[in-house]
């Protein structure tokens, strides 16, 4: 097995680009979907479900929600490109086997991959930062700086995903990935209330999660706070971005290179 | 004089393997084989499923460690070199890969794109390849929306996008209606007759016979012979055969005729299923001296590459 570390190169960004030629053919039905569904969440719960909450740890509830759903989103986004679509390409429409006979190689792949799937968790954390601040829920000019850092969560979410797809038989395996893995950080994470409300058992468990951290980044930024340890949340979001991208190109070259 | 000899021959030989060894586990799927192609050269790598010849082509390509022995494509040992031997080399894979969200222009312009070639470049070449493989008046076509037949030539041209010095073709005509097939090979050809090398892997003798100059026949992962198409009908099988055809009471009784023993010419015999295959210098003479039966159909045809397939590769059905 070829475990050397991957050099990214240049030509990572002609993969990123061949993704971005396809999704410029679909443009309409995915910004109406990266814009409608937010907007369902927001106007459901954050007006709904916010007519009763008020206020959550000091901000008005469709503040606090809509900045975990803009991580949120970035994480769903992401996992979704980096297991369905990933997968499609690299198994049953063989594109990867086309580009391994050009000059391009795996590492550039997988690095052209990942890039693309934080660019889409760019864009659908930009819609929903737009449908927000209609609904009044923005409240800093600060939410701007949300734009770069739902890229880099982007990066993290998709690491792990496209490691999912270098591992997966069938599109069934990825349920298990939802089920056991990303729902619970949806619900775990901080989105909807702090993490800090959650039995202090499952705190240790909660604070290693990249979820958290990403949630944790966002929200002071929508909403005008002072941001508290950068550093540290960069770095967890960062980290697992790294690992995971080592992993995905050694699982993808015992795939592919056989 | 000898030294600027060697020097000529050492720089066309465009793909050398010596000892070239694939495992497994434990399965060798390549077993130590040698050959080189040299440039211009049509190369032919014949064998039936499962012989080795598609994994050889992934070692060439660098898509496939070696296990054993040593790879040089452009002069250059592999895999180390792939990335760069990979923009000299054209790609025509055993399965259709074309990318199946663009059309048929923007699939040779994302996939000249891989070699880093620009728009205002590609455009030119496109037009020339397009028109080179019939296919100009589908540029806008979705690839689903082609025949089998245009799939494969899209295929065929997108190998050509990078003006490649040696194309790669892993069983390119299979599946393909007679016309396309003639076609393709035309197309071939003209590529060889333009200084391109050619290495072609194949189960269909006749496409084999009619473009390879050279060829290896390999199986288990073994080269068991090598020469040009003439060279190994001479020397594996007789120039002549004769096929008798019906039911076998009847082909026993043909054969009960004995012709050698009767002043015949020499013949090897060789029966499977409802045929009779007689391996001769003289199919005339042999012919006279089988008896007319009514049952028994008889073709006397002059031999060729199948039956110097068969000869050394057996009759035996594989995977």
């Amino acid at each position: 097995m070829d475990i050397g570390l991957p050099r990214i190169g240049p030509r990572s960004l002609i993969i990123w680009r061949r993704n971005i030629l396809v999704w410029r053919k679909l443009i309409t039905p995915s910004l109406l979907i990266n814009f409608g569904e937010p907007f369902l969440y927001l106007l459901g719960l954050g007006f709904g479900l916010g007519f009763f909450i008020g206020e959550m740890a000091g901000l008005p509830y469709l503040t606090f929600l809509a900045s975990g759903i803009v991580a949120s989103s970035a994480m769903n986004t992401a996992s979704f490109e980096g297991m369905y679509s990933v997968y499609t390409r690299m198994v049953p429409q063989r594109t990867y086997e086309s580009m391994l006979a050009t000059p391009v190689d795996v590492d550039d792949i997988i690095a052209g991959e990942m890039l693309w799937c934080a660019t889409k968790s760019t864009i659908s954390g930009t819609a929903i930062l737009a449908v927000a601040s209609m609904l009044g829920a923005v409240l800093s000019w600060s939410a701007l700086l949300v734009i770069p850092i739902v890229f880099v969560i982007g990066l993290c979410f998709a690491g792990p995903a496209i490691v999912m797809s270098a591992f997966s038989k069938s599109y069934d395996f990825f349920n298990y990935y939802f089920t056991l893995v990303v729902t619970p950080m949806f619900i775990l994470c901080g989105v909807f209330y702090p993490t800090t409300s959650l039995p202090p058992a499952l705190q240790p468990m909660v604070n290693i999660l990249p979820l958290t951290h990403a949630v944790d980044l966002v929200r002071p930024l929508v909403s005008g706070q002072p941001p508290t340890a950068v550093g540290l949340h960069l770095a967890v979001l960062i980290g697992y971005a790294a690992i995971a991208y080592y992993l995905a190109v050694v699982l993808v070259r015992r795939r592919l290179i056989l | 004089m000898s030294q600027s000899a060697d020097a000529a021959t050492a720089q066309s030989i465009v793909i050398a393997a010596e000892c070239l060894t694939k495992r497994f586990g434990k399965q060798e799927v390549v077993s130590s084989i040698d050959f080189s192609v040299l440039q211009g050269q049509c190369f032919g790598l014949l064998g039936p499923n499962g012989a080795g010849k598609t994994t050889t082509i992934k070692m060439i390509l660098g898509q496939s460690p070696i296990s054993y022995g040593s790879l040089q494509v452009f002069g250059r040992p592999m895999p180390e070199n792939a990335r760069w031997a990979r923009k000299r080399i054209g790609v025509v894979p055993q399965n259709d890969n074309l990318d199946p969200d663009f059309t048929v222009v923007e699939n040779l312009r994302v996939y000249g794109s891989y070699f880093g070639l620009r728009r205002g470049e590609l455009d030119d070449r496109i037009e020339q390849l397009l028109t080179f493989f019939n296919l100009s008046d589908r540029a806008n076509a979705r690839v689903e929306q082609l025949s089998g037949g245009m799939k494969r030539r899209l295929i065929i041209a997108r190998a050509l996008i990078n003006d490649p010095e040696l194309i790669v073709l892993d069983e390119p005509t299979t599946g393909l209606d007679p016309q396309v097939r003639h076609m393709i090979w035309a197309r071939l050809r003209e590529l060889k007759q333009s200084g391109k090398t050619l290495l072609l892997t194949t189960h269909y003798m006749e496409e084999a016979e009619r473009l390879c100059d050279t060829l290896v026949i390999i199986d288990y992962g073994q080269i068991l012979a090598n020469g040009s198409p003439a060279e190994l009908i001479r020397r594996y099988v007789e120039p002549e055969v004769l096929e008798l055809r019906g039911p076998s009471g009847d082909l026993q009784l043909a054969l009960a005729v004995q012709p050698q023993a009767d002043g015949g010419p020499a013949c090897r015999f060789e029966t499977i299923g409802d045929t009779v295959y007689c391996y001769t210098d003289d199919t005339q003479t042999l012919a006279r001296l089988f008896p007319d039966m009514p049952g028994v159909s008889r073709l006397q045809r002059p031999a060729n590459l199948e039956d110097v397939f068969l000869t050394i590769t057996g009759r035996d059905l594989r995977e």
